[in-house]
Formats: structure tokens, C-alpha cells, sequence
């Protein structure tokens, strides 16, 4: 079994694109959802060190909002979609139009919309590319310490390597900026074989 | 007070004074061991339940079982006597919901059953433990006394 490192650079290009054109559709998506223009980012990709995940999100006891999904059929895995609280109320001010102080029914529903169609823009252009049938599940949804959230994803990747997949998309909408967070996590043979679908192994 | 933090797949022994605390304990499970006599703390944030089940294990402190042991011989080597260490298990909560629920998504149980079992084997007592539910933890160990502060975002602060 080849070793799941993702330092090669080819590779890293791909997943790359793979993110700019899944964060295309997501925006699309959202765009049409909400009748507005939205603008977006070149989304940042980066390997990372599953230490170093929950820095980035501004630390391990920070609240965040995590929108985890897995995916079956021909790749095995999960994505995460994750939102600090303040891209959260920004997010859920574009959609509901009114100010969220406090997360009720509603804005957690809308939340995890959101999370389902970012994660199934990305996994369908995932499976356009790598010619791979990929379904994903309903979204289940957690509001709590990045650490805490983070570990499922983490304890996912342990399994295979120290280091994950992660995806930055910066969009926005009038005044309001929303940052995305995700989390590509295929087990050690459906990335060997996404790599095999999209020519680079 | 020294504070000396605890990174996921990590641990640390450290003699009195001083706090070990670990952040944002989800599914991965904290087990906090003290020896009393000698006041030597040791705290671990253990991901996986067993080193055994995965080829790629050199990192000791990841699983439950080899960090158990590692972490008891690094008190030792702080001058804890083995026998009198005793142990409280905090985290392997689950953070998601699913319906059909694999083996995968229920690691936090299955970390805790782990840190029983391994603790059980070295016979050492558990005298307290907070696992379970669906939030995240912070907790503090104090090396002084040997108790345990777990902070949480909406079900409390408590010690145990």
C-alpha cells in the first residue's frame, strides 16, 4: 500500500482544483438560494498536521460550529464542514435576514443545509473528476470547542496518517464575510483510488 | 503555577507544583493518573483505543494502551511509586449522531472501555471518572492534590 502522505505537488494541485470548482458550485449554489451575488476566494488548500488543526480555527477551546458528513459507494470516508461563530452569524444573517444572537431550531437547520451542500458541491465535483460514485449522507451538526470537534475528524485520520486534507473558502455577500473550513477525510484505499480516477497515481 | 498543556496524542508527567491540562477533549479520551505520596501528576490525550489494531503506531502517546504505559514509567521516573497510582477517565464523548452508527463514529465509547480495560490489567483503582454525552471538555489536573477540574460550554464545571 502506497503511503498516505500528500506531499507530492501534482497531487496536491489536483485536490487543489478539485476545491476551487467544489467551492465554485457551493457558492453557486448559495448565490441562487439566497438571490444574491456572491462573491468568493481562491479557496486555500493546505496539508496539515493534525496537531496544528485546531490553531488554525483559533484554538482548542474556541466555539466553533462543525457539520460532519460521510460519504459511501465507491470512496469511503467523511467531510467537515467547519464555521467559526462569527462566519456562523453571517452565514445565518445572508439566509434568514435578521441578526442571530443565539443558535434556535432554525439556524441549526439552516446551518446544516449549508454544510450539506458545500460538502455534496465538493464531493460531486470529486466524483465528476475521478469518474467514482460517491453518495453522502444527511449532515449531522455539533456546536462546541474546535478541540473537541476536531477530534473526529483527527481520530478518523489517525488511522491512516498524522497529517490532513484542508480546504479554506472565503466568500462573501454585501458586508458579510463567511469563512469556510473543510475537511477532506477518505479512508487509505478510496484515496489511493481517487488518485488512480484522476490520473496522478 | 506552572501550567504545562497536553496536545491531542500527547502526555506529561510533571512533580508538584503544577497544572497539566489538556483542551477541548472530544471523542478522544484524557486519563489523568496521581500518586499521592511523591505528588507526581501524569496526564495523557489518548486518540485511538488500541495500538494493535494500526500499522502506523510509533506515536506511543495516541493509543490508549501503549500511552498508559508510557505515561506510568514516566512517573516512575519522576520518583511516583507504581503501586500507589491511582487514575480518573475523562471525554469519549460522541460529537455526532448518526443513524446507522460504524465502529468509527463510536471511538469515544470505545476509548473509554479501552483506558478501563488497559488501567485494570496494570492494576490501577479508577477512583473517578465524567465520559460519555455529546460536548466537549477542558480539564485541569492539579499536581498538589491530585483533583480534577473538567470545564465544559453548556453542562458545567465540576471537579472530580
Amino acid at each position: 500500500m502506497a503511503s498516505c502522505k500528500f506531499n507530492d505537488d501534482i497531487i496536491i494541485d489536483v485536490l487543489k482544483e478539485i476545491g476551487n470548482i467544489g467551492s465554485g458550485n457551493a457558492v453557486t449554489a448559495l448565490a441562487s438560494m439566497l438571490s444574491k451575488k456572491v462573491k468568493m476566494s481562491v479557496p486555500k488548500v493546505r496539508i496539515i498536521d493534525f496537531k496544528q488543526v485546531p490553531t488554525i480555527l483559533g484554538g482548542e477551546e474556541e466555539i466553533v460550529v462543525g457539520i460532519y458528513l460521510y460519504l459511501n459507494e465507491d470512496v469511503e470516508g467523511n467531510i467537515m464542514f467547519v464555521l467559526d461563530i462569527k462566519s456562523a452569524q453571517n452565514l445565518l444573517e445572508m439566509l434568514l435576514n435578521k441578526k442571530i444572537k443565539e443558535f434556535d431550531e432554525i439556524s441549526i437547520s439552516a446551518l446544516s443545509e449549508v454544510g450539506n451542500i458545500v460538502a455534496s458541491s465538493y464531493v460531486n465535483s470529486l466524483s465528476t473528476l475521478t469518474g467514482l460514485k460517491i453518495s453522502v449522507s444527511i449532515p449531522s451538526i455539533a456546536i462546541d470547542m474546535a478541540g473537541a470537534i476536531l477530534s473526529v475528524p483527527a481520530i478518523q485520520f489517525g488511522f491512516i496518517a498524522d497529517q490532513a486534507l484542508f480546504i479554506e473558502t472565503v466568500f462573501e455577500e454585501g458586508a458579510h464575510s463567511v469563512k469556510g473550513n473543510l475537511f477532506l477525510l477518505p479512508d487509505i484505499y478510496s484515496f489511493k483510488k481517487m488518485l488512480y480516477g484522476l490520473g496522478v497515481l | 503555577m506552572k501550567i504545562v498543556k497536553v496536545r491531542m496524542a500527547d502526555l506529561k508527567a510533571i512533580k508538584a507544583p503544577g497544572i497539566l491540562t489538556t483542551l477541548g477533549l472530544g471523542s478522544c479520551v484524557g486519563i489523568a493518573l496521581y500518586e499521592k505520596v511523591n505528588k507526581v501528576a501524569g496526564l495523557a490525550h489518548a486518540m485511538l483505543p488500541s495500538s494493535k489494531e494500526i500499522t502506523n503506531n510509533e506515536n506511543k502517546a495516541k493509543f490508549v494502551d501503549t500511552a498508559i504505559e508510557l505515561l506510568v514509567e514516566k512517573m516512575v521516573k519522576k520518583g511516583a511509586i507504581e503501586r500507589y497510582i491511582v487514575a480518573k477517565v475523562v471525554g469519549g464523548s460522541q460529537m455526532f449522531t448518526f443513524n446507522t452508527m460504524n465502529n468509527v463514529l463510536k471511538i469515544g465509547e470505545r476509548n473509554v472501555m479501552a483506558t478501563k480495560m488497559k488501567l485494570k490489567e496494570m492494576g490501577i483503582e479508577i477512583i473517578s471518572e465524567d465520559t460519555g454525552g455529546n460536548y466537549g471538555r477542558t480539564i485541569e489536573l492539579d499536581s498538589q492534590n491530585g483533583s480534577l477540574l473538567v470545564k465544559t460550554i453548556g453542562h458545567g464545571t465540576k471537579i472530580i
